[in-house]
């Protein structure tokens, strides 16, 4: 988990040094998009499945936009899965009641809610990376401020980023050092890893002193300055309204109930 | 104003587990020295250099920068001065690619974005990095690591190099790099390291540190070529001095 931890964050870096539209997005528009995205996804009523339906189009915009690696994401998704399995997990036997679907077939409402927070929880997490991979911490910390966030906490987010990074670093050095005197594979008992994780926390706090060190030594004030000039154009504020606009109108109108009754015809 | 002559006078420094790293250590260093800072592991030589920036401040006694002393309101005016090159090049590169990296202090000094890139271009161009500007720091070998973390130093100007162990961890071929882009600065220089050979080709004089007390102070030959002296502090006499025979 941690090394795949430390390949995460390098990963991140290195997709959002990429070169795309979504890439070249203010990330102001990107932050505030995906802001609204995810109040829309949350804002739905518990059982609600299908109409979530046409959120997807935005994560898999700035995905194929940005030029991510669709598996990257899916195998994100696959980690933090079972929180969001756990959380629900018992919908179906606590919520008993019976609901109607298409078709004459009937599921206990309980069902239905585990389904939505599957489905909001891969919506939601997939635009988070995606927000993240496509503007790189740095810019969006910098975006963040722009808008009004308080410099403490977009530094404190730069910082947590960083010092992620630091201690997936230290783990991996400990855990090859812990794998070099294991005995034939045998797992090393609970005071072990209670001396390891002591070590691993001063080891990366010494580490993150250090850092911040040598940030201070280069004049670092606690205000964030990046190279790109993040500059507010058209296309982003089109990018921002369109898609404001879309999830508004996914949350007002359940589009894809619209979409089934147009294609049966029964419109009219 | 001048920031290129380093003074310490009687700098005493403890850490707060009660350990007295440095116990009255004085020197004065003028414009355009290159002088090394040697002695044996846990001699003070990093403490030292931490105060030489207001990384740490002195307990007792003062660090004069030109005219300024080093405190807590001077220290962010006295770090533009004074360029500190880290012992470990990963605690230092921090940003996701080196352009970005270099061009981290130039914009903290309040460079437009536009300019803070060109001084960051030229800068890796001085340590003969240009090649690498668009890769995360993480990618680059030992070696590249150290002549970008020197070159995000640089692209600050500062008058004084300080410098902790610049040649650790590098091979034969990035040490001797080094010592040519260290040879070709004109900058005051401070260097803590075990390596003397580095010393004898780069530097002209020694501050030879133990206990937290400076032991020796001389032109680097007279130093290093004091056997018992060296023996006494845990070095030896460089090869390169052995050899070397006086006309």
């Amino acid at each position: 988990m941690a090394m795949a931890h430390g390949g995460t964050v390098q990963r991140m870096d290195e997709l959002a040094a990429l070169e795309s539209p979504a890439h070249r997005l203010d990330a102001r528009a990107k932050a505030v998009v995906t802001f609204a995205f995810l109040v829309a996804v949350m804002s739905f009523p518990r059982h609600e499945v299908v109409a979530l339906a046409p959120y997807v189009l935005y994560p898999v915009a700035l995905l194929s936009l940005g030029g991510i690696p669709a598996r990257w994401i899916l195998k994100k998704l696959l980690v933090a899965a079972p929180f969001a399995l756990f959380i629900g997990l018992f919908n179906p036997l606590l919520d008993r009641q019976p609901v109607a679907l298409p078709g004459g077939l009937f599921v206990a409402a309980g069902w239905l809610s585990f389904a939505s927070i599957l489905a909001r929880f891969a919506l939601t997490v997939s635009a988070a990376l995606a927000l993240v991979a496509c503007t790189g911490m740095d810019r969006l910390c910098a975006g963040l401020e722009r808008l009004g966030l308080p410099r403490a906490f977009a530094v404190q987010l730069l910082f947590l980023h960083r010092y992620l990074f630091v201690i997936s670093d230290e783990a991996r050095r400990m855990r090859y050092g812990l794998a070099l005197r294991t005995a034939d594979g045998r797992a090393p008992s609970l005071r072990v890893y209670g001396s390891l994780l002591g070590h691993l926390l001063l080891r990366s706090m010494d580490r993150a002193q250090r850092i911040y060190g040598a940030m201070l030594a280069r004049g670092f004030d606690g205000e964030i300055r990046i190279l790109g000039t993040a500059r507010w154009t058209a296309r982003d504020a089109l990018f921002t309204t369109g898609w404001l606009a879309f999830f508004a109108a996914a949350r007002f109108w359940n589009l894809p109930e619209f979409a089934g009754r147009l294609l049966t015809g029964e419109l009219r | 104003m001048s920031h290129h002559i380093v003074e310490a006078r009687d700098v005493h420094y403890t850490y707060p587990g009660g350990h007295e790293a440095l116990r009255g250590v004085s020197f004065r260093i003028t414009h355009g020295e290159a002088v090394a800072v040697v002695g044996p592991n846990g001699a003070g030589k990093s403490t030292l250099l931490q105060h030489l920036n207001g990384t740490l401040l002195p307990a007792r006694g003062e660090v004069r920068i030109g005219d300024d002393p080093v405190t807590r309101d001077t220290a962010p005016r006295i770090r533009r001065a004074v360029g500190m090159v880290f012992q470990d090049p990963d605690d230092q590169l921090f940003m996701p690619t080196v352009l970005e990296d270099v061009a981290f202090g130039p914009l903290n000094h309040g460079l437009a974005p536009e300019a803070a890139a060109e001084r960051a271009r030229a800068a890796l161009e001085r340590v003969g990095m240009s090649h690498a500007a668009d890769q995360p720091p993480y990618r680059l070998s030992a070696g590249e690591k150290r002549a970008v973390s020197i070159a995000g130093v640089l692209a600050l100007s500062p008058d004084v190099l300080v410098m902790d162990e610049p040649s650790s961890n590098l091979d034969p071929r990035g040490r001797r790099r080094l010592m040519e882009l260290l040879k070709s600065f004109e900058h005051t220089k401070i260097i803590a390291t075990h390596d003397l050979e580095l010393v004898v080709e780069v530097c002209s004089r020694v501050i030879l540190l133990d206990g937290g007390l400076v032991k020796a102070e001389g032109p680097v030959v007279q130093v290093l070529n004091d056997e018992p002296l060296m023996l006494a502090h845990g070095l030896e006499r460089p090869h390169s001095l052995r050899h070397r025979h006086p006309h």
